[in-house]
């Protein structure tokens, strides 16, 4: 058996807010945690922009990775006195749930929108690549990388260790429902979640829970729909959104056009040119992101310098609700008022739209490719959740979809120039709301 | 303006109808692998490569009446129809957007079958690892729709003519 199966001589443990305690007793989770570029994760906030909403959300990823770590862990508890596990799958599944979002850039979502890339692959990437994470993994055996890697990604042939850690309810989804509720303040992320992992069973392909146990899984259930809008969906935080994406494109655009930054922004060459190579990226943090917005504040360039000084001092955008179909009337006169007023448009006046947020709510479906959630019944049978709860029924089957139009309403409402046609513009916005 | 929208509007105007999620998203799936520059986050999922991005797209299209979505009863589950609505084809007309020449390479994606497509799809989401690699993984994460070594062979050579006509719409850009 490999050295890299020892387990340390003391139990180290890290205080967690949500979790009370995190366990580490495998010397492979230690060496893990203590890697370069695990430790990069502290200078990436978990929620991205949402702390311009509410102040307290300022938990990184790094928390969020060891919060997942410690869930998969006391499943593997659990599950270990359901089945045999060969030990090294259990390694594999803790690895895999540490290592989940290892991918992560900065404010990784508008980052994924503007340059096209994915951090599901700069996952595979670090864990396969030239890193300190791919030498502690490779100390467990040549081929342990490759199956945590693959776990990640959904590719392992073992898809009950998948399950853990990626389905509709999973580790990840556990721990930052309960973090994100905790650190942005709100009361309804709460879940028991103790109970669900006591009613946990496992069957071939996935995780299954006891009947007895519905209500708990009906709470966590109704806690991704609450957090969904009340807190990944929250209009302020995806106003930010749209700034840093503007900004992102604008810096993007501005370095292809050959303009002459005053400090020259070295550590995106690659990103606009599009050949980032993996030390490039691992180089890329928030606090990095947010030195260059703050000296993009002071760029000679009047768009990218307004949408740092909006970014930085929080003066956002303000939106109203719209319906892109019936906006299509009026949308060439807004676009030609944009225009005379100096505002461009492709930055000024955007439509945000659900299928642009990376979260979802519970979904049984027809015809879908989401494996549902099954409660176990009393004889042995499998149910599918929303067929046995009139609560998930009830929400499942609901609209979650939405279009918002953002503008700087600031700019609109100084009418000191261009007073008649920002009357009009703002007449035109208003109208979309009915 | 909504411009991921459009480019799916796009499809449907040129394949007329799309019958079936997992064909919708087979098809987009396969295209982007080709540099359509469809930009869709794919995960994989029970059936191959999924993309809930495109899944809510979809839906918020069907919302605003820009597409039509018939749900129709096909053995034990249901199915879906999509295709372009006139409301759609106005915001298409509209927004200007025009899909690069595909060669009609989304034609011949409609005129195969869901399975067809899911094995494509999966070959072409390996692509990195060796052929029998992929073919191991074929058979170990699709074990469910026992893929024969002939519809495997086939799927590889599909792929090879989907890249040899890809690369000729690129020549004609």
């Amino acid at each position: 058996m490999s050295d890299r199966f020892k387990v340390l001589e003391e139990e180290k443990v890290f205080k967690d807010p949500v979790h009370r305690y995190i366990h580490v007793r495998d010397e492979l989770i230690w060496d893990l945690i203590g890697t370069k570029e695990f430790q990069r994760l502290r200078r990436i906030r978990q929620l991205g922009t949402t702390y311009l909403t509410f102040h307290g959300a300022e938990h990184t990823r790094f928390n969020h990775s060891l919060g997942v770590y410690e869930i998969v862990r006391r499943m593997v508890e659990n599950l270990e006195k359901k089945i045999a596990w060969d030990p090294e799958e259990r390694l594999v599944c803790l690895a895999a749930a540490l290592l989940h979002d290892i991918g992560h850039g900065p404010f990784s979502h508008s980052f994924e929108k503007v340059f096209h890339t994915d951090h599901e692959q700069w996952t595979r990437a670090i864990i396969l690549g030239n890193t300190d994470v791919h030498r502690v993994l490779t100390s467990v055996g040549g081929k342990f990388p490759k199956k945590v890697a693959d776990v990640i990604e959904k590719t392992y042939a073992n898809k009950l260790v998948v399950s853990l850690i990626s389905s509709q309810i999973d580790a990840d989804r556990m721990d930052y429902l309960l973090r994100d509720a905790f650190y942005t303040g709100v009361s309804y992320g709460n879940f028991d979640m103790e109970r669900i992992l006591r009613v946990m069973r496992p069957k071939e392909d996935q995780a299954v829970f006891k009947h007895s146990g519905m209500h708990a899984v009906e709470d966590y259930i109704m806690s991704r729909y609450q957090m969904y809008w009340q807190v990944y969906f929250h209009p302020v935080t995806r106003s930010a959104e749209v700034i840093l994406s503007k900004i992102l494109h604008r810096a993007k655009d501005l370095y292809r056009a050959g303009y002459q930054f005053k400090d020259q922004p070295k550590h995106f060459y690659t990103l606009f040119s599009g050949e980032i190579t993996l030390a490039d990226y691992l180089k890329l943090d928030e606090s990095v992101i947010l030195y260059y917005f703050q000296e993009w504040a002071d760029e000679e360039d009047p768009i990218l310098h307004d949408l740092c000084q909006r970014f930085m001092d929080r003066r956002l955008f303000k939106y109203v609700e719209c319906d892109p179909g019936k906006q299509m009337s009026v949308w060439p006169e807004l676009l030609q008022l944009f225009a005379a007023i100096g505002l461009e448009p492709e930055y000024y006046l955007v439509i945000d739209s659900s299928s642009d947020l990376p979260y979802d709510f519970y979904r049984p479906g027809e015809e879908e490719e989401r494996l549902p959630i099954h409660l176990l019944m009393p004889g042995g049978d499998l149910r599918e959740l929303s067929r046995e709860s009139e609560v998930v029924e009830a929400i499942s089957g609901k609209k979650r979809t939405d279009h918002k139009l953002y503008f700087p309403m600031d700019f609109l409402e100084d009418q000191r120039t261009y007073a008649e046609e920002k009357q009009r513009i703002i007449a035109l916005l208003k109208a979309q709301e009915g | 303006m909504l411009q991921e929208h459009c480019k799916l509007l796009a499809v449907l105007k040129q394949t007329g109808e799309i019958v079936g999620r997992k064909k919708l998203q087979k098809l987009i799936y396969i295209a982007k692998k080709l540099d359509f520059p469809f930009f869709e986050r794919y995960q994989f999922h029970f059936y191959g490569p999924y993309s809930e991005e495109l899944n809510l797209r979809v839906e918020e299209m069907s919302h605003l009446d820009f597409i039509t979505e018939i749900k129709e009863k096909k053995g034990g589950y249901q199915q879906y129809r999509y295709a372009l609505s006139d409301k759609g084809a106005d915001f298409l007309a509209l927004s200007n957007y025009e899909l690069p020449e595909t060669k009609g390479i989304l034609n011949v994606l409609n005129e195969q079958s869901s399975r067809f497509l899911e094995l494509v799809s999966t070959v072409l989401y390996f692509e990195d690892l060796p052929r029998a690699e992929v073919e191991e993984k074929v058979v170990t994460l699709k074990a469910k729709q026992n893929y024969s070594q002939e519809e495997i062979n086939e799927a590889y050579w599909f792929i090879e003519q989907l890249c040899k006509k890809a690369a000729s719409a690129e020549a004609n850009e």
